[in-house]
């Protein structure tokens, strides 16, 4: 039970807001102490598992292209051509997203994707750029919005997409944990239990990305109201 | 061969100049906290493969302190202004696309063709890592093609890609502090404690009680964890096989499948996720890191619900 500890750091660190990488380590390093072990054998096991998961980071080498493109005026390039598409929403831009990332990553091209290589490029600034054709200018709170929702369309659509692909990591995972407590499975039929919730998956979100449309129209029309009242006044 | 410690060399080196370009900025009061911060994470990049445990484990801690207690700054970038900008977009055109869809593109190609290619007997790319490989490169074509398409000044990749790396701050180094954390959860036998808790405290006597056990019990465990893959074998092995498959008679390819998935519902509500998470709210510069969260929350709730309800229906053989 004393394991635990961790796992109450983590909840008390995240929800006193502390930094979370503070809070993460903190946990790490007191889950290995109370678990009988040194502190120097618990360092190093920290240390080792940092160094052997240093691949999640990789995708940061793109942002010297990203950042070498956007001082060359691609986001304002990425706008100008969500504007020449005249039923162009932020809701519909993001939903055509959630379609491709989702068929895509169900074919096993997940690496067609991603938050650096082509969230913040290309779709935030195509979905930023369609809602400011629909109701000139945003403020910050309804870009924040719109960034928020495009990067997580990126989540919802390879999650609930890779599992159709039969190679993928977590189909392999449950085949391979299956067969250790010896049952059997083909990963095909694994993967055509992974449709159903696809299915859930694009409707759900679907319909929320149309909502967001109707949300940012209400929020642009009374910001339009408000600054149409002052001049009524004068 | 080329090995992933090739991949671990540039990154190490784009984040030395990263630590450089931030102590010559002497317009940043926190130009010795960044730089302590991206230097020794390029430490771990360039020479971490070759450190003792102990040391890689007391960089991350200084690291992690440098950034909570001396808390990182943003410097100001010399870069070009929205005029010039919407300038060049209008004489590059599409073609500015190119380097961007170069990158996604050459990592398909690369993972899915270089795959079997030998040079010399030995595999051209390490064959287990290609996938992270084949990004790394693809990655270093995509800027050679734009560097000799638009001709930036020669610093200028640099000094944007600390612009954006100060904006994305100390979450960049979050998802490898937190599967260090799962590493020490695992030494520690967190999962099998929790797994106990679950069995015997959840009320599980009908069909329907135990998948939903099962499907909100791997949604739970992913929060806590980050990570249904660390989810998976342990709510499986408690919860999954001796109850709904064992006991109530569930198919097994129904339960395990959904059963994932339910785990991906707890992935999209968690900040223990961070790269899913919290990395995109900090490099879409987002005031608040939970943002992204907050729009996923809705409907990871409403899809676990809809994988209770696939399960019970598709798991059981109706007389």
């Amino acid at each position: 039970m004393l394991s635990l500890i961790g796992i109450l750091i983590v909840v008390a660190g995240f929800a006193l807001r502390l930094n979370p990488l503070l809070v993460v380590t903190a946990a790490g390093i007191s889950t290995g102490l109370v678990s009988g072990r040194g502190p120097v054998e618990v360092v190093g096991l920290f240390g080792k598992a940092f160094i052997e998961s240093r691949y999640v980071a990789i995708v940061w080498l793109v942002l010297p292209v990203i950042g070498m493109l956007e001082r060359a005026g691609l986001k304002e390039r990425a706008h100008e051509t969500i504007g020449r598409i005249q039923a162009a929403t932020a809701g519909r831009v993001l939903l055509a997203y959630l379609a491709i990332r989702q068929a895509t990553a169900a074919m096993g091209l997940v690496s067609l994707g991603g938050h650096a290589q082509m969230v913040r490029p290309l779709v935030a600034p195509m979905a930023e750029g369609a809602a400011e054709h629909s109701f000139g200018t945003i403020d910050d709170d309804t870009r924040a919005t719109i960034r928020a929702n495009a990067a997580a369309v990126d989540n919802i659509g390879v999650f609930f997409g890779e599992d159709i692909f039969i190679a993928i990591g977590s189909i392999l995972l449950i085949k391979g944990f299956l067969e250790q407590n010896g049952i059997v499975v083909e990963p095909a039929q694994l993967a055509r239990w992974a449709i159903p919730t696809a299915v859930c998956a694009f409707v759900v979100h679907g319909v929320r990305l149309m909502l967001l449309d109707q949300k940012l129209a209400r929020t642009a029309g009374r910001a339009n109201a408000a600054n149409a009242t002052p001049s009524t006044n004068a | 061969m080329i090995k992933l410690e090739f991949i671990y060399v540039l990154m190490g080196l784009m984040l030395a100049g990263v630590a450089i370009i931030n102590v010559r900025d002497a317009k940043n009061p926190r130009r010795y906290v960044n730089a302590a911060f991206w230097g020794i994470y390029a430490v771990t990049f360039l020479v971490g493969s070759y450190l003792p445990d102990v040391v890689n484990g007391s960089l991350v801690i200084v690291m992690v302190l440098v950034a909570s207690i001396g808390k990182l700054g943003q410097g100001v970038t010399p870069t070009t202004s929205r005029d010039e900008r919407v300038a060049s977009a209008k004489r590059w055109g599409n073609k500015l696309y190119i380097p961007v869809l170069l990158v996604p593109i050459c990592t398909l190609i690369g993972s899915t063709y270089l795959k079997g290619v030998m040079f010399n007997g030995t595999p051209l790319i390490e064959p287990k890592q290609i996938t992270v490989i084949a990004l790394g490169i693809s990655t270093l074509i995509a800027l050679t093609v734009g560097v000799l398409m638009l001709r930036p000044p020669v610093l200028s990749p640099l000094l944007e890609s600390r612009r954006l790396m100060d904006s994305v701050g100390w979450a960049a180094v979050l998802p490898q502090s937190l599967a260090a954390l799962g590493a020490v959860f695992a030494a520690a036998g967190v999962g099998q404690v929790i797994a106990r808790l679950a069995s015997d405290y959840l009320p599980l006597g009908t069909p329907l009680a135990a998948v939903a056990a099962y499907a909100v019990g791997m949604a739970l465990f992913t929060i806590i964890m980050g990570n249904a893959f660390a989810a998976f074998p342990v709510m499986t092995a408690g919860i999954g096989l001796p109850l709904v498959v064992n006991q109530f008679g569930g198919d097994v390819v129904v339960v395990s499948a959904v059963g994932m998935l339910s785990g991906f519902c707890g992935t999209l509500m968690t900040p223990m996720a961070a790269n899913f998470n919290i990395v995109p709210a900090a490099l879409l510069e987002l005031k608040d890191k939970y943002a992204v969260i907050k729009v996923q929350l809705p409907t990871g709730l409403i899809l676990l619900l809809a994988n209770i309800t696939i399960m019970y229906l598709f798991a059981f053989k109706r007389a």
